[in-house]
């Protein structure tokens, strides 16, 4: 390290965490937990036997088609009453909440997103029986949701 | 007013699940994006949206900003009795859009 001081380092330091506090708000990892356990209070979530699809890599942020299938028989007995999906990094965490039930005969819904940047969307999908399964899948936006007005 | 567009077979086999594609013109302004002179642009989004067969409920859902300009959804039900499909979009600014179609089931 020769040639950086101690004092430029703790400068560049300073610099940095001035930087990150300026950035525009945005809901963190821990704010999407937040929201996530709203919806399933201090039950337990078990990953699998749902699968939510979007592409890996996303091109325009404002338009990711997203698409979230629960493996279920969707009878009165056992069915998904909602799913929920949030994500990580956009100013809020919840996208949208979908409530079924037997009457839609095969949980599987599809929709299109928007997301600020390359981030984690979660989906958390509620069953009769009372229990909850998750299924999160990484997206890579190359061109993040606009936050400013278009010229 | 929005333009709707929705696609429900019009002709289906009883018990049959069926898939229903519903897309509806809006903007879904966010509230977070600043205006050229660096305002906050109010928020505008269609925030519910319910689908009822026959007067029965079978999908409802509740949108938040980080839904994409023009809702698009797609869900499916299953076809138990020839009737109307109603679709209802409601959110800020009074904002609300009444749909409806006919299903036909053998």
């Amino acid at each position: 390290m020769a040639g950086v001081t101690r004092r430029e380092v703790l400068h560049y330091a300073a610099a940095g965490t001035v930087l990150l506090a300026a950035s525009p708000a945005a809901a963190t990892p821990q704010a999407m937990q937040e929201a996530i356990r709203k919806v399933v209070g201090s039950a337990k979530v078990m990953p699998g036997r749902m699968q939510i699809t979007i592409a890996p890599l996303s091109e325009n942020g404002n338009t990711v088609p997203c698409t979230v299938t629960v493996e279920s028989a969707m009878t009165p007995q056992d069915h998904v009453k909602a799913i929920h999906i949030f994500n990580e990094k956009n100013p809020q965490p919840n996208v949208i909440s979908i409530h079924l039930g037997p009457r839609a005969g095969k949980a599987s819904v599809s929709t299109r997103i928007r997301l600020s940047e390359t981030q984690t969307v979660t989906a958390i999908a509620q069953m009769s029986d009372g229990s909850f399964r998750t299924h999160s899948a990484n997206v890579i936006v190359t061109q993040g949701a606009c936050l400013e007005d278009t010229p | 007013m929005s333009r709707a567009l929705i696609s429900v077979p019009p002709k289906v086999k009883k018990g049959q699940v069926i898939e229903i594609k519903t897309l509806i013109q809006h903007v879904m302004e966010t509230g977070f994006r600043p205006n050229s002179t660096g305002v906050l642009i109010p928020r505008d989004i269609i925030s519910a949206f319910t689908c009822t067969y026959n007067g029965t409920e079978i999908f409802r859902c509740e949108m938040f900003p980080a839904m994409a300009a023009n809702p698009f959804l797609t869900f499916h039900t299953v076809a138990t009795e020839s009737g109307t499909l109603e679709f209802a979009w409601s959110g800020d600014n009074g904002f609300s859009v009444k749909e409806s179609a006919k299903i036909q089931v053998e």
